[in-house]
């Protein structure tokens, strides 16, 4: 991709995924996250994976994890009720790192 | 596999500090089994960066030179940013690469080191079995006795931890509570394919085996980070590294600030024409010293690396590799030399000690401090690139005086005079 100014969607196309289909590697609890106030979520993931939908209600697609953990260290109110590394060979595989 | 069929160590985790400890166990003829949750070693770690080669050295003489390394620092440089003003200040010392000796750092790709380490280890006699995420730990009677990784057990006279930052297996031995997020922060990274000779010019570099390493202040909208650029052989690493807490506070994307900084007018130029190939995040440690955990083994299990809080950041370099190889070498050392399992431990933090890994960590813990100087990552900047802004205007009026008028951009930006001593305090210390 040129330099630009891009979106997390267009950076996240460049990486090798190899997503797990049966069996994601978070989970969230909608009931739990709509009482989450601050929703550090939103702007902590370098993959911007969680968004606000419509309702005002967080999506999330596991997809594009990096694999980093920062939603799990900030995720207070434990809206985030399973987070594991992807099943091996699953999730994400750098050529670069 | 059954229980009499064990093997002496299982390290989880082929990053740095897991080969470098297989590296060592395998030389000394232990039966060691490497578990990596990625295809291939290093396909699930991102760093910035570049590392000390003295840590290669002590792991074997000679390793540096057959590392995959990209370029050897040449220029170190530290940036500050203000608005889209700039000052970068570039260091060249050639001390640091006298022929004869190992250069002192080379800028690193995670993925092709990672594999060449491991590599190594296998050559030493290693097993390395990648692919394969390691679920929990085996307990009997109170020792840790191996590992379970989907349906398959495993066990050994110690498994070592060597599973990173955000290391699950030290949780579950219950000598890690949950990641306090003030410890920690958050790295993006994009690596920006060049080719070699523009690099070069753009750099000023006089051969494609020399580089640059860049940390970048005023980047993070005031939040206690920092950018880093490292040249490799043809490609840049770009990143910023941010504290997670701040962000939420300041609410705003850490993708978005570090497409700023992408673009920024004296960034931007350093990458045009450029082609970005990858994307990355990864925690990092920012606790120095004080984010060692109390205790980092028990019976039959201990952490090094990142799993074990290993990391120095002194805002002008970053030292998290050397330290998990040297971490590698001290518990294979203490494994060798332990008699029983129940001496591991102890050996463990007497070998942390004699390879200067502990007292290297002490020395620089007052960095944490002057880091948690707020205003170091916006008005400290901006009140530089403002002052150069000054002192390089001329029109047809005189001039004010400069110590006036430094004095005044201190006030406009902030900055009291009590301020700079009170850092000032906090860096006598260090
Ligand atoms: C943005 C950024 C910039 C940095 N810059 C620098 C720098 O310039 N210089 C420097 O020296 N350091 C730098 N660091 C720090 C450095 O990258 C780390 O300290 C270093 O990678 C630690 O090595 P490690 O072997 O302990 O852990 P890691 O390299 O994280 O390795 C852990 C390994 O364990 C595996 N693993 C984890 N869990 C499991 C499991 N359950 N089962 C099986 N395998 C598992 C992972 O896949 C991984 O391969 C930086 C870090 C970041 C994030
Ligand atoms: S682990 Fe990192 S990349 Fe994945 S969802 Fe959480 S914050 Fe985003
Ligand atoms: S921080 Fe946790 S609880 Fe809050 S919205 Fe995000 S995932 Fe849900």
């Amino acid at each position: 991709m040129k330099i630009e100014r891009a979106e997390a969607a267009q950076l996240l196309s460049l990486n090798k995924f190899n997503v797990d289909e049966e069996e994601p590697h978070i989970v969230l609890n909608k009931d739990i996250c709509r009482q989450c106030t601050d929703k550090p979520c939103l702007y902590v993931c370098p993959a911007v994976l969680y968004k606000l939908d419509k309702n005002g209600e967080i999506s999330f697609d596991y997809a594009g994890c990096l694999e980093c953990g920062t939603c799990r260290v900030m995720c207070k109110n434990k809206g985030i009720v399973k987070w594991e590394y992807p099943r091996g060979t699953f999730g994400l595989s750098l050529r670069y790192g | 596999m059954s229980e009499s069929e064990k093997f002496d160590a299982i390290i989880v985790g082929a990053g740095p500090a897991g080969a470098a400890c297989a590296y060592t166990l395998a030389r000394e003829g232990k039966e060691v089994l490497v578990i990596e949750r990625g295809d291939t070693p290093g396909s699930k770690n991102v760093t910035g960066g570049r590392i000390y080669t003295y840590a290669l050295e002590m792991l074997d003489q000679g390793l540096s030179e057959e590392a995959a390394l990209e370029r050897k620092v040449t220029r170190e440089q530290v940036m500050l940013l203000g608005g889209q003003r700039a000052i970068t200040i570039d260091f060249h010392d050639p001390s640091f690469n006298r022929d004869g000796h190992p250069p002192m750092s080379y800028t690193v790709l995670r993925a092709p080191f990672d594999e060449w380490l491991a590599g190594k280890a296998e050559e030493m006699g290693a097993m390395v079995a990648c692919g394969i995420r390691v679920d929990g730990l085996i307990e009997k009677d109170g020792k840790i006795t191996g590992v379970i990784a989907g349906e398959d057990e495993m066990y050994a006279d110690v498994v070592v931890a060597a599973d990173g930052v955000n290391s699950l297996l030290a949780q579950k031995a219950g000598l890690i509570g949950e990641i306090d997020f003030n410890t920690v922060g958050v790295g993006v990274k994009e690596v920006i394919e060049l080719p070699a000779s523009t690099i070069e010019e753009r750099f000023r570099l006089t051969n494609p085996e020399e580089g640059v390493a860049c940390m970048i202040l005023g980047c993070t909208e005031g939040i206690h980070g920092g950018g880093f650029l490292y040249t490799n052989k043809e490609s840049i690493s770009l990143g910023c590294v941010f504290m997670p807490g701040e962000v939420a506070r300041h609410k705003k994307s850490i993708q978005e600030i570090f497409q700023d900084l992408k673009m920024h007018p004296a960034v931007y130029p350093l990458i045009a024409g450029g082609e970005t190939v990858e994307y990355s995040g990864h925690l990092v440690g920012e606790a120095g010293y004080r984010g060692i955990p109390k205790q980092i083994y028990r019976e039959g299990f201990v952490m090094i690396g990142d799993a074990a809080g290993f990391v120095i950041n002194t805002g002008y370099s970053v030292r998290g590799m050397d330290l998990a190889i040297l971490s590698g070498i001290a518990a294979a050392r203490a494994i060798v030399n332990a008699s029983s399992p129940a001496e591991i431990g102890p050996l463990y933090m007497q070998e942390l000690e004699r390879i200067q890994l502990l007292p290297t960590m002490r020395a620089t813990d007052g960095y944490f401090d002057v880091l948690q100087t707020g205003w170091l990552y916006d008005r400290m900047p901006a009140l530089a690139t403002a002052v150069m802004a000054d002192l390089y205007s001329v029109d047809a009026q005189p001039p004010a005086k400069l110590s006036r008028g430094i004095r005044e951009q201190m006030k406009a930006h902030g900055i009291s005079v009590w301020d700079v001593i009170k850092l000032g305090f906090k860096g006598v210390k260090i």
